[in-house]
């Protein structure tokens, strides 16, 4: 049984020793093992040539790890927070998500940035963001945000080896709150790809990450009811995979999309609307979305962090509404 | 005039390298002029311009080993993009956005260069970006024991850009083999200098990133030359980064859409000629005894010729074809040029 964050480790120790070419920085990265342990032991196997503490400079993690991954590395940067990305977005969406396209094919830029991200862990405003669909917004990125322990390690493989820029956002509450059994034998998760979680016939819940586990809870209860629910996990925002999201909603008829991140121009917003141009007529009840609230962040007191934060009650009241529907 | 004779000798410059430095300017300074006219011929939309620069960056080029160092170019650096391999074609190519430009296949506007096959890192417009670039280009050289050096170029706006700081930073604390070449021009668009910087010369900044700035005279190319040599030579031997900061002169307009008359005297862009580069290396060369005013007169006429036949060819090359404006987003099943060719 490994955890979640055991799983981001071992893929990073694991291409690390697979290829030469892979290296990691990032701030505290290496004598610290990095401020959530992730990258505990890295230093001590690889040396501090491939595991690089870097100066506290987000645009020059990004920046670098550019330059060295055109120069035929593959570094996988970390932003010691999501919340923290925001300095490097011009390197990440003016250079890296243009970097083949602008010069035609004849530069690439095999690059992961790894960027815990997701709150419900006393992290307050600028420790708890989702920024994931900032970057989904943006031909020439791939976001990847796994769910479970097995697709972090099989997806985080699969960054690695991609010849594009991906962002690999983890939510920090999975990080020792998830456990499974991942295989001791190399599997890759294809970016792209998203997991039917739960069949089900009744009605349809869509998510990713951290919620993702509190609508299995919820659909689990519901199942109790004589609700039977189909649970798909995105697992890769960009691409999405249209195919499995069509699949899923035409066999229920029945949608709901939940994410912690907020509603407006959310990936909830792109699945609706991919759904409501090609599968209308499968539909039985308009599309329905759950989502963290319109407010800049989330607050660090407890009382306002539980009222940010989606739950098992509030998914299970709205897949209930949309079952009776 | 003995001493000055000997000048290029002295900075380990040979004859011929010389002569070829002075031809990479003249010919630099024809394809812009060319670009210039074409633009206000109404043929191509838009031009950035080297005029004024070709003797900072014809001396840094040569400085370099262009058969293994890494280029980092921003997009003034026509004089360097020449000396590094590209021809009047190529960046007519370019002006003109045709699918043969070797930098981008007309998908950026002029004066964005790239090259993988010369280890030209492509660029963007954002000034500053590639700076962080070189640094992971020359960190990447050491991860590899290469014996290369990483070039990177910006001008003195853009060394007021928070990427020029933490890129500095990075390779100061690491000593990575990268020169950063400032090309102070005095101006960033409409801007002087006075009013963008609060130090007296960019490569002051050097010292707070523990590495030598260096200041140098920029319509000397052959100073310039010496002054690059020396931090390359020092770069590839461990001794880590160096500033050097080329004092220039912008002799036109920002770009084909600025008017330089709103901000700036007719009397200062004329006393500035005075100090072209191409002049001065052309008066060198004839004390020098290197090069004859017939020589002189064929050299010109030789890059005429060839900038003529550039045009001719950029102007009627296809362009890239609608059907590959998907193209090249990701990397296509099996499409993708690897690393090989970089290393």
């Amino acid at each position: 049984m490994k955890q979640y964050i055991e799983a981001i480790h071992d893929a990073l120790f694991e291409e690390m020793g697979r290829d030469e070419r892979v290296f990691v920085m990032g701030e505290d990265v290496g004598v610290r093992g990095g401020v959530f342990r992730v990258t505990t032991g890295l230093i001590e196997q690889f040396g501090e040539s491939r595991v690089i503490d870097t100066p506290l400079a987000e645009s020059a993690i990004v920046g670098v790890a550019i330059g060295a991954a055109a120069a035929g590395m593959v570094p996988v940067a970390e932003i010691q927070f999501a919340d923290f990305i925001l300095p490097a977005v011009n390197q990440i969406i003016s250079e890296a998500a243009k970097m083949r396209y602008r010069s035609n094919n004849d530069w690439h830029c095999p690059l992961v940035i790894r960027a815990p991200y997701g709150g419900g862990i006393h992290g307050g405003l600028y420790h708890s963001q989702s920024m994931e669909a900032l970057f989904t917004h943006v031909p020439g990125l791939k976001i990847a945000t796994p769910s479970t322990p097995r697709d972090a390690k099989g997806m985080l493989l699969a960054a690695i080896r991609d010849p594009d820029p991906v962002l690999f956002f983890e939510h920090k509450k999975l990080y020792r709150l998830v456990k499974e059994d991942v295989p001791e034998a190399e599997e890759v998760v294809p970016l792209g790809k998203a997991a039917v979680r739960r069949q089900g016939d009744d009605i349809t819940v869509i998510s990713y990450g951290y919620t993702l586990h509190l609508v299995l809870e919820a659909a689990e209860q519901l199942a109790a009811e004589g609700i039977s629910t189909e649970v798909l996990d995105l697992r890769t925002l960009r691409p999405l995979d249209e195919a499995a999201i069509l699949e899923a909603a035409r066999k229920t008829g029945k949608v709901l999309i939940v994410h912690e991140d907020n509603k407006i121009c959310g990936v909830g917003a792109e699945v609706s609307a991919l759904i409501a141009e090609q599968a209308l007529f499968d539909l039985d009840a308009p599309i329905r979305r759950l989502a963290g609230p319109e407010v800049p962040a989330m607050p660090f007191s407890p009382t306002l962090e539980k009222a940010y934060m989606l739950s098992t009650e509030r998914i299970t009241a709205e897949m209930r509404k949309l079952a009776k529907f | 005039m003995v001493t000055e004779t000997l000048k290029h000798r002295e900075a380990g410059l040979t004859d011929e390298e010389v002569k070829e430095m002075y031809w990479t300017m003249v010919l630099a300074r024809t394809v812009d002029e060319r670009m210039w006219l074409l633009n206000r011929a109404g043929k191509i939309p838009f031009v950035i311009s080297c005029q004024g620069q070709e003797g900072a960056q014809a001396g840094a080029a040569f400085a370099f080993d262009r058969t293994k160092d890494y280029f980092a170019p921003y997009y003034r650096d026509l004089c360097l993009m020449l000396a590094c391999g590209h021809t009047a074609r190529t960046e007519l190519l370019a002006a003109f956005g045709k699918a043969e430009d070797p930098n981008s296949g007309g998908r950026q506007m002029p004066g964005h260069y790239g090259d993988r096959s010369r280890r030209i890192l492509t660029g963007s417009s954002p000034v500053s970006t590639q700076i962080p670039h070189a640094v992971g280009m020359a960190l990447a050289a050491r991860m590899r024991n290469e014996d290369a050096v990483a070039y990177v170029s910006f001008g003195e706006g853009s060394s007021n850009q928070g990427d020029f700081h933490e890129a500095a930073n990075f390779a100061g604390v690491h000593r990575l083999p990268v020169i950063f070449f400032c090309e102070n021009n005095k101006y960033a668009i409409s801007v002087p200098e006075r009013k963008q910087l609060a130090c007296k010369d960019v490569a002051e900044r050097a010292a707070g990133y523990g590495f030598e700035g260096v200041v140098v005279d920029g319509m000397d190319p052959i100073e310039v030359y010496r002054v690059v040599k020396r931090a390359v030579d020092k770069a590839r031997a461990g001794g880590g980064p160096t500033l050097v900061e080329a004092k220039t002169y912008r002799l036109v307009p920002h770009s084909s859409d600025d008017d330089d008359r709103s901000y700036r005297t007719r009397e200062e862009v004329a006393e500035a000629k005075k100090g072209d580069s191409i002049v001065r290396m052309k008066t060198y060369l004839l004390a020098s005894g290197l090069l004859t005013e017939e020589e002189n007169a064929a050299l010109v006429a030789r890059a005429k010729v060839e900038v003529d036949e550039a045009t001719r060819y950029a102007e009627n090359a296809p362009y890239a074809a609608e059907e590959t404006l998907m193209l090249h987003v990701y990397a296509e099943e099996g499409a993708a040029r690897g690393h090989e060719t970089v290393h």
